[in-house]
């Protein structure tokens, strides 16, 4: 138990997050953010570094130092075990304190409540992680046919870009279609436009391209895109990540 | 005086409300003693460990309001172990028992048990207001015994607990007669809220000026709540994240009209931009706004609304809002007193433009005359900024400042911030409260004790050198009540080296230093009139206790002691040890 400085000086990270796994930033964006010291230009950081480290700590394992209400700390497989997460009031037992992670326990120091009201925007019912109850989000109600739906947007980041974009999953119908709205949002900028590689896209889902998308759950976890149905990923998708695919290991089943 | 009857003497005491000045009433003579103590009808007890239910009631026998203060401050942020303590039963059993009119209890970071509330509303005929704030281990079976049994009840204002909602019908158990509700909250509750009640209940609550609902009520019933309780002065609303649609956006709209009264806003945990817009009639009239729970809220719209909030004097916002927002708020709300920033992206994954920074402190600083109380997050900050802040605001009476980053130096100059906060303690001559951050030497502790000399509570965290740190803050601060350190490299001899200080002290709180279990015994040796608590909330706990158990050379996790007039508590659970 460590106080914060030890942590600091034998971890040997590029950057060590405070109240944050670096699960959640795969690019180098975050990295220019938070090294100030750091002179280099974000393209530079993009580089790689930040994904080795974030990859090798992260990508499927517990995480997350805040839980909604009703989740419990599954134990963590990661390889780093620099200080103690730390878990709701309801599992600040032996739990967080054994529990791996890149946190110092209470940092940033904000209340359980309001770290919970930032993370939990989920639009589902706010107690429970029924899948059944909620395999929509935001506007689409199973009996209600009539009910508008509303933009459900999430944030999309990819590897070596700079500036994250969000998307509407709620204006798609299928994995098809999202891939596709991802090829054109992030692969037909101006400067690959003329590389008239208009096959890459479809190729996100297929595995041959260089890249993968993967999504950030519910519960915190890392997995790959494409292996539930369209709605049931609907119910649980936070966020998505657009990975290169070198650099895929451990991503959740 | 002497010479006038008790009860003139009395009558004068009772223009005394201050708990500070009541106290020193006492101090007179006996017989001021004995007729501030009988006549004492509010009593604030900062640490419900200090003493025991039965000798507060013995000195106020007149006791009809009670604040008690359970777990330390760092509970908020899980350093504390839930089964720590702070338990208000034995307070209700023991109140009850003597037959004191109790009318009022409020009690902050204490487990609360639906049995406590049970007894609680049987046991005081004139109960009129409970309050509770980051309180547990209640659920709403226990707010249904107070909605039925507390006849007088006015007000019920739960803050941030965490209450497990049975979805029960709590709110239904107000009886019909009960009209006289002035305040409740309820936005802490997960559960869906019987609405149909909710609306019976404000329908017949004609007093009510302070209502805050939860997630639960949905837009419609918020209109036809906010339509029977036009007079409401402070609203808390649910969670509204679909925008609404015309017709509904015109009736909520109308309805907000009508609340001339309106004054103070919160809830707004998920809104929809159109939903904020709703409240635009009111704006202006508008004294305090608390948008921090609004994540989705994009800076642009959060900077619209806030535009027009001229009158504002207290401001929860988030980060997102952005120097540029800050920057509005500083040249529009001239009213300002205290501004809270929270972060709203934790995972740092937005661009650092949306964020605050140094400059958006600067401009508070410079456009809000009347800023007295502060609490900043932001990634970055200067010396040369706080030393600006400083010039601007001499009148801050609470100053907080967290940098998300430990040990994170001034970004200009890679220099410690200690310049930056001596400017703040040296110019800021009323300053009561301080948190610190960024990294920090022994020196910004050597500006605190020498200039800060009305502080009472201090939060440190990840600072400092050596032990000098924490002395210069120990002798110097004669005020100082609460000191809570974590991760600093203080140890034996910073703790040890005026133990009569503690006396002056209400804690002292310190984790992850580098105090040692042979510094904490000999100080609980000394000084039997505190309580010395070992926190050793770790699955190596058992482990510890058989390998070194009188390994005095072992650094202590967490450190909690605090002066008390009844000795060691009865009820700390197994990971807590008392020295």
């Amino acid at each position: 138990m460590s106080g914060f400085r030890d942590v600091c000086s034998s971890s040997g990270s590029v950057n060590v997050m405070i109240g944050v796994s670096p699960a959640e930033e795969g690019d180098g964006n975050a990295a220019a953010a938070i090294s100030s010291e750091d002179s280099s230009s974000p393209d530079e950081t993009v580089a790689g570094t930040e994904l080795d480290l974030a990859l090798g700590l992260s990508v499927g394992r517990n995480h997350s130092k805040v839980r909604s209400f009703s989740s419990s700390l599954a134990s963590s497989s990661s390889s780093s075990s620099l200080t103690r997460e730390s878990g709701t009031k309801r599992s600040a037992d032996s739990s967080a304190a054994a529990s791996k992670g890149n946190v110092a326990v209470g940092w940033p120091p904000l209340r359980t409540y309001r770290i919970n009201s930032l993370v939990n925007q989920s639009k589902s019912s706010p107690a429970e992680d029924d899948i059944q109850k909620d395999t929509t989000k935001n506007g689409v109600k199973n009996n209600d046919a009539s009910f508008v739906k509303s933009p459900m947007l999430v944030k999309v980041t990819m590897d070596g870009v700079i500036i994250g974009r969000k998307i509407d999953l709620n204006a798609l119908d299928s994995y098809e279609a999202l891939a596709k709205t991802l090829e054109q949002m992030f692969f037909h900028t101006p400067v690959t436009a003329r590389c008239k590689e208009t096959r890459r896209g479809s190729e996100l889902l297929d595995g041959s391209s260089e890249y993968i998308i993967t999504y950030q759950d519910k519960d915190g976890d890392w997995m790959l895109v494409g292996d539930v149905p369209w709605l049931m990923f609907l119910g649980s998708v936070k966020r998505l990540r657009i990975m290169r695919r070198s650099g895929e290991t451990g991503v959740g089943k | 005086m002497n010479y006038f009857p008790d009860e003139v003497i009395e009558h004068i005491f009772d223009f005394i409300a201050s708990h500070k000045d009541r106290n020193s009433i006492s101090l007179v003579s006996k017989s001021w003693h004995k007729i501030e103590r009988c006549s004492r009808k509010r009593v604030f007890i900062g640490n419900c460990y200090a003493i025991n239910p039965e000798r507060l009631i013995e000195r106020f026998p007149s006791l009809r309001s009670l604040t008690l203060k359970g777990k330390p401050h760092f509970a908020d942020f899980n350093l504390v172990p839930h089964e720590w303590g702070g338990f208000v039963h034995p307070w209700i059993v023991a109140l009850a028992k003597a037959r004191v009119g109790l009318e009022e209890l409020r009690l902050k970071r204490m487990v609360v048990s639906d049995e406590s509330l049970e007894l609680l509303s049987r046991s005081f005929a004139s109960f009129k207001s409970l309050v509770l704030v980051s309180c547990e281990g209640f659920t709403t079976d226990g707010l249904a015994s107070v909605a039925a049994n507390c006849r007088h009840l006015c007000e019920l204002d739960l803050q941030e607990n965490e209450i497990e909602d049975h979805r029960g019908q709590w709110l239904n158990c107000f009886p019909e007669s009960s009209t006289a509700l002035t305040s409740l909250n309820f936005s802490c509750l997960k559960g869906e809220t019987n609405l149909a009640a909710l609306e019976r209940l404000v329908a017949r609550s004609p007093n009510l000026e302070s209502l805050k609902v939860n997630r639960a009520v949905p837009l419609d019933a918020l209109t036809r709540l906010l339509s029977c309780a036009p007079q409401l002065v402070d609203l808390g609303v649910g969670s509204y994240e679909n925008e609404p649609d015309q017709e509904s956006f015109v009736k909520l709209m109308d309805a907000i009209k009508k609340c001339t009264s309106l004054r103070s806003l919160s809830g707004f945990s998920e809104v929809a931009p159109l939903c904020l817009t709703a409240f635009y009639p009111i704006c202006q009239n508008l004294t305090s706004l608390n948008l921090s729970y609004a994540a989705e809220i994009q800076g642009n719209h959060l900077i619209r609304f806030i535009q027009f909030c001229k009158r504002l004097q207290r401001l929860w916002i988030l980060d997102s809002i952005g120097d540029k927002g800050l920057e509005v708020v500083a040249s529009t709300c001239k009213e300002l007193q205290e501004l809270r920033v929270f972060p709203s992206d934790l995972h740092d994954e937005e661009d650092n433009d949306t964020a605050v920074t140094e400059i958006g402190l600067v401009a508070i600083s410079a456009g809000c005359p009347k800023l007295h109380s502060i609490l900043y997050f932001c990634k970055q900050m200067t010396n040369a900024a706080l030393i600006t802040v400083a010039k601007n605001c001499p009148n801050f009476i609470r100053f907080r400042l967290c940098i998300l980053e430990p040990n994170k130096p001034d970004h200009t100059t890679s220099q410690s911030l200690d310049e930056g906060f001596g400017a703040i303690v040296q110019a800021c001559k009323g300053l009561r409260r301080l948190s610190v951050s960024g990294l920090l030497t022994d020196k910004v502790f050597l500006y605190i004790g020498m200039y800060a000399e009305q502080l009472e509570m201090l939060s440190i965290a990840f600072a400092g050198d050596t032990d000098k740190g924490m002395l210069y803050v120990l002798n110097g601060c004669k005020k100082m009540r609460k000191l809570e350190i974590r991760d600093s490299p203080f140890g034996n001899a910073a703790l040890l080296a005026d133990v009569d200080k503690y006396r002056t002290m209400r804690s002292l709180w310190m984790s992850s230093c580098e105090v040692t279990l042979g510094g904490c015994k000999r100080l609980a040796r000394n000084a039997p009139w505190l309580n010395v608590e070992i926190i050793n909330e770790n699955e190596n706990n058992d482990l510890m206790m058989e390998r070194n158990e009188e390994d005095e050379r072992e650094k202590v996790d967490r450190l909690y002691l605090y002066r008390t007039v009844v000795g060691a508590r009865k009820d700390a659970p197994p990971c807590v040890t008392i020295l």
